[in-house]
């Protein structure tokens, strides 16, 4: 008898991610592919990042690259907040693949609650970190009904919510998080990231992955796959928009925005993708 | 005309399912439950159909097995044997207690559709009369909130339930109130079958009187194919023509409601119907 081990040999670095626990998620990630939208159960790791701190991301991530990619990492569009230094440290140290901040140029992009600004090309994927991966936990917190209503792809207590909402409150209020509907089949939450990067989701040229590390799901929004924002057909989809607001470092009003109050009381405007508001700075400069 | 629903039979134990459990047991035994292996013989040899625009009643006391049958049919639970046929699905040539569940479970969407004794069973209590009937409009396809609150208002109105009441929670609402709700949910996507199990039962008398006035002008004017059970001939008097008769299980006698209601034949059917003369 040989063990496991030995057929499939210790390969790779040891230390935080074997080759056994890589291989895992990227089984996960193809069945993912290849049911889009579908939430795909794996055997999540201890990382050396706390759960629900993008243990999921970073998984899927580790499970993804080698010595010759270029790596970018995110948090609410910075790439130099402390999360994303770390975590962007944690993975180049473990695998020696390069480190990137221009989306153009890096070849994985692990984000947290946000898309890039720049369009994704095929050749590129998108790890987003996800926190809550089950939509219908807002609706039904019966784990095995959740099941039941993703495999019968019985929607229709989610549509009761969007009702309630639009009745309450006149327009559906949820913004970050909108629950979509991607190839037309399955129901995903596209973790916290707000409504306004909701359509570059959409037919997208590049492969999207979700990890969640908590919870230990892996789903997919594969390339040219619909992602549909759960809508009426009366009630049009809606993105973050201040009518004048435009960033004070690179004039942008065409990104999505984030607001810095002033110590007067008033307040300014800045671009949340950092790489993209320096690039926007330098084309206009 | 033909059938709209045609059940064939059907029969349900709680317990050991083999034949040694319906010996001893069954109207001339006195008892539902099996002397050899303690199951519940909680139905048998259950068959009956329904045409369009007609109301069929089952009646009998509590424990003959009328919410089983009714359960079985509407894909609550399943049978231990039997079939059931509709002609909404298939033109009616297939077994739809056959189906998984996921098929049974759409079945209730706009074919077959059931009002509880309990509101409860039936709506979400914590969700609007509104989005109760929004619920069922969804899950048959509807994505225009506009037509989805025109049409929830006119079930509301259908119901005799106040449209200045559509967007409260239903848990605010009277009894007889949630009950109007229930009836209009079920009628949200004009089901051709429609089993209403003791709508009435629990309802203080004049309240009851309101909704059984409902149903028998909804009965009347929707041309559905309706089972209603109760353990109360007067309930099945007013809302059916055709009733059948359960005793432990058993059908006991069949008959129009009327002509059963002035001459009952079986022994039981005699007590019940002496009952309900009181
Ligand atoms: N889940 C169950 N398990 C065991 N026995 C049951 C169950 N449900 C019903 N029964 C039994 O089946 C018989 C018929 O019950 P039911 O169909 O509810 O009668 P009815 O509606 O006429 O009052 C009763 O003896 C009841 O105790
Ligand atoms: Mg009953």
């Amino acid at each position: 008898m040989r063990t496991i081990t030995e057929l499939a040999g210790d390969g790779g670095p040891r230390g935080i991610f074997d080759e056994l626990s890589r291989r895992e998620v990227r089984r996960a990630a193809l069945t993912a592919v290849a049911v889009p939208g579908y939430q795909v159960p794996f055997g999540s790791r201890e990382m050396p990042v706390a759960r629900g701190w993008g243990s999921g991301g970073l998984q899927v991530t580790l499970a993804l690259v080698g010595p010759g990619d270029r790596l970018k990492v995110i948090d609410q569009g910075e790439d130099g907040g402390v999360n994303a230094s770390n975590l962007r440290r944690l993975v180049v140290g473990h695998v020696g693949c390069a480190e990137e901040t221009d989306t153009r140029a890096a070849t994985v992009i692990q984000s947290r609650h946000r898309v890039p600004e720049t369009p994704l090309r095929a050749d590129q994927v998108l790890v987003l970190q996800v926190p809550v991966p089950e939509p219908l936990r807002a609706v039904e917190s019966d784990v095995r009904e959740q099941r039941r209503m993703h495999a019968e792809a019985d929607y229709s207590r989610m549509w009761v919510g969007l009702y309630e909402d639009v009745v309450r409150n006149g327009v559906v209020t949820k913004t970050a998080g909108y629950p979509c509907m991607v190839n037309g089949r399955y129901l995903i939450s596209p973790t916290p990231i707000p409504r306004f990067d909701v359509p570059k989701l959409d037919r997208a040229e590049h492969l999207t992955l979700f990890g969640a590390g908590r919870e230990k799901r892996i789903y997919a929004v594969p390339p040219h796959t619909r992602v549909e924002p759960l809508v009426f057909e009366d009630i049009p989809f809606e993105v973050e928009h201040t009518p004048g607001a435009a960033c004070r470092h690179c004039g942008s009003d065409g990104s999505y925005l984030v607001e810095v109050p002033a110590a007067d009381g008033t307040v300014s405007w800045v671009c949340s993708d950092t790489d993209f508001c320096a690039r926007h700075r330098e084309g206009r400069s | 005309m033909s059938w709209a629903l045609k059940v064939e039979g059907l029969g349900r134990v709680y317990g050991e399912e083999g034949p040694r459990s319906l010996t001893g047991t069954g109207p001339e035994h006195g008892t539902s439950v099996s002397p050899v292996t303690g199951a519940v013989v909680a139905a048998w040899d259950v068959g009956f159909e329904v045409e369009p625009g007609e109301a069929l009643g089952v009646v009998g006391e509590s424990g003959s097995g009328k919410s089983t049958v009714m359960r079985c049919v509407a894909g609550d639970e399943r049978p231990s044997r039997g079939s059931a046929y509709l002609r909404a699905y298939d033109d009616g040539a297939t077994d739809v207690l056959a189906l998984d569940d996921g098929a049974r479970r759409r079945l209730r969407v706009d074919r077959v559709a059931v009002v509880y004794q309990d509101p409860a069973a039936g709506l979400d209590l914590d969700t609007s009369a509104g989005g109760n009937i929004a619920e069922r409009l969804t899950a048959a396809g509807a994505r225009n909130f506009g037509r989805i609150r025109d049409r929830a208002a006119e079930l509301l109105e259908l119901t005799e339930v106040p449209l200045s009441r559509m967007d409260d929670p239903v848990r605010t609402f009277s009894g007889g109130m949630r009950q109007r709700v229930q009836i209009a949910k079920a009628l949200a996507n004009r089901p051709p079958v429609l089993l209403l199990d003791e709508p009435t039962t629990g309802l203080d008398a004049s309240v009851a009187a309101g909704v059984l006035d409902l149903l028998r002008n909804l009965l009347e004017r929707l041309g559905v194919a309706a089972v209603v059970v109760s353990h109360d001939f007067g309930v099945i008097e007013m809302l059916t023509r055709r009733v059948m008769v359960m005793q432990h299980g058993r059908v006991v006698e069949t008959g129009l409601t009327d002509q059963l209601l002035e001459d009952p034949q079986h022994p039981y059917s005699q007590r019940l119907v002496a009952a309900a003369r009181g």
